[in-house]
């Protein structure tokens, strides 16, 4: 969920609006976000937990360090295995799948 | 991305930008920072608290004002920041060093640079019990990253592990935000962080509860609950003193470890201080590695707070541009550094640390034979 207002912050400016694909045992839905999100940080406020599944006993994944340290969070994204998706921004239109 | 460098900072947190911003001043002027996240500052951006200790450490700003101050220093000084690029790879010869840098838009590339001065920071350490990897159980840092930053709340009912001054912050950060805190659990008898913070959470109504910790946290895709239980006096937890608690957040503020990948991939020697986080490169008194011209700052030559590496970051800046000062200049800036250092590091927190440093030094000097190059 967003922290829409902030005693220290204030309230949250708006940035433009993002959207991209979340894709999941081959169906896809549309998601929401903001310019300066991250694809973890998006997911998250979107209500989206489980990252991925883990190779060996398929166990439910998400974010652990949030700074791309920890590949926790890795998903396919446009394609591609293994993206850090704590550090990667959103882009319009890009597709991110549940490994 | 061919290019040639006088410096090249790897890290653009509190220490590496305060590197550059410091090298720059001193005469160097081909200086790139390089910092594999989409945005500057490394966990300034996420200090919404405001800091203690001197004015030279910018006392009473808040953590990310620091971020935007140094950052602007940097860039109107005429340093490059290079962000979402990672060092994949680096190479050393004595002389240039070759680093290799990912950026998803403009692929692999090399840079050489004459030195290389490395603030890639620390990363959160966790501990193991059922559960741990079930989502929603994350880093204290990671929460406070989201919230601070993203400003996204992964759950609302968080359970805090280690009362450190991280696990306290974020305690305190995630009730600004509107989460609720069910308690923060601590296995030493003590609250491992500063009275002032401590203060703070248990003001709010959150019980910090001593000698205790996690036993196991259940759930199916996420958190549902997680179960504590007491510790005794010989470290071992006590069968049927467990408490289960409606949490949905597990946040793990169990310390810090340097993030020494790059050191240890250059061929630096460390050394292990436990006061420091664990293996740490060892150092001259002007940030300098076993390696010439690599030099390290901030909490990847120890863990310590943002001050601190804002200072060492000034040291190890100076130190990489003593050849355009004087030998006097250069010796008296250092020397004065080691002073504001060792004020800051003053304290029953900051002794132990002061003392780790010394040793560094020391081991410096019995390794390579002198104290200084």
């Amino acid at each position: 969920m967003r922290v829409w207002d902030h005693p220290i912050l204030g309230p949250l400016k708006r940035a433009r609006e993002v959207t991209f694909y979340l894709c999941r045992n081959g169906k896809c839905e549309e998601v929401k976000a903001f310019e300066r999100d991250t694809v973890a940080s998006a997911l998250l406020a979107a209500g989206y937990r489980v990252f991925r599944y883990s190779d060996k006993y398929r166990e439910p994944r998400s974010v652990f360090c949030a700074i791309g340290l920890c590949n926790s969070c890795i998903m396919v994204v446009d394609g591609q295995p293994n993206v850090r998706t704590c550090i990667t921004p959103v882009r319009d239109g890009m597709k991110v799948e549940v490994p | 991305m061919e290019a040639e460098y006088d410096i090249v900072v790897v890290g653009s947190g509190p220490a590496g930008l305060s590197a550059a911003a410091e090298a720059l001043r001193r005469g160097c002027k081909r200086v790139l920072v390089v910092d594999e996240n989409p945005i500057p500052g490394g966990q300034l951006f996420k200090q919404i608290h405001k800091f203690f200790g001197s004015k030279e450490h910018y006392a009473g700003i808040r953590g990310f004002r620091i971020g935007e101050i140094l950052l602007n220093d940097v860039e109107k000084l005429g340093g490059t920041v290079l962000l979402r690029t990672s060092v994949i790879g680096a190479s050393y010869d004595g002389g240039t060093k070759t680093l290799w840098l990912n950026n998803p838009e403009r692929g692999v590339g090399k840079v050489r640079t004459r030195k290389v001065i490395i603030a890639t920071g620390a990363k959160e350490n966790v501990i193991a019990f059922p559960g741990w990897t079930l989502p929603g159980v994350m880093g204290a840092g990671a929460v406070q990253t989201l919230v601070n930053i993203y400003r996204v709340l992964p759950s609302r009912r968080v359970l805090m592990v280690g009362s450190g001054n991280v696990g306290l912050i974020v305690s305190y950060q995630l009730l600004q935000a509107g989460a609720e805190v069910v308690a923060v659990v601590e296995i030493l008898p003590r609250i491992g962080g500063w009275a002032v913070h401590a203060a703070k959470v248990l003001r709010m109504g959150v019980p910090i509860l001593l000698s205790t910790t996690v036993k196991e946290v259940r759930g199916v895709e996420w958190v549902e609950e997680a179960v504590v239980w007491r510790v005794g006096r010989d470290g071992r937890p006590v069968a049927g003193s467990e408490t289960v608690f409606d949490a949905d957040l597990v946040c793990l503020a169990v310390g810090l470890s340097p993030n020494v990948e790059l050191t240890r991939m250059l061929g630096c020697e460390h050394i292990y201080l436990k006061a420091l986080g664990g293996w740490t490169p060892i150092h001259d008194e002007k940030m300098e590695t076993t390696l010439r011209g690599v030099y390290v700052c901030g909490d990847v030559a120890g863990v310590e707070e943002a001050s601190i590496a804002i200072e060492e970051g000034r040291l190890a800046g100076i130190g990489a541009s003593c050849e355009f000062l004087s030998r006097e200049e250069c010796s008296s800036l250092v020397e004065e550094s080691w002073r504001r250092l060792d004020e800051l590091r003053s304290g029953p927190f900051g002794e132990p640390r002061k003392e780790a440093k010394r040793l560094i030094l020391k081991e410096f000097k019995q390794r390579t034979g002198s104290l200084s190059r």
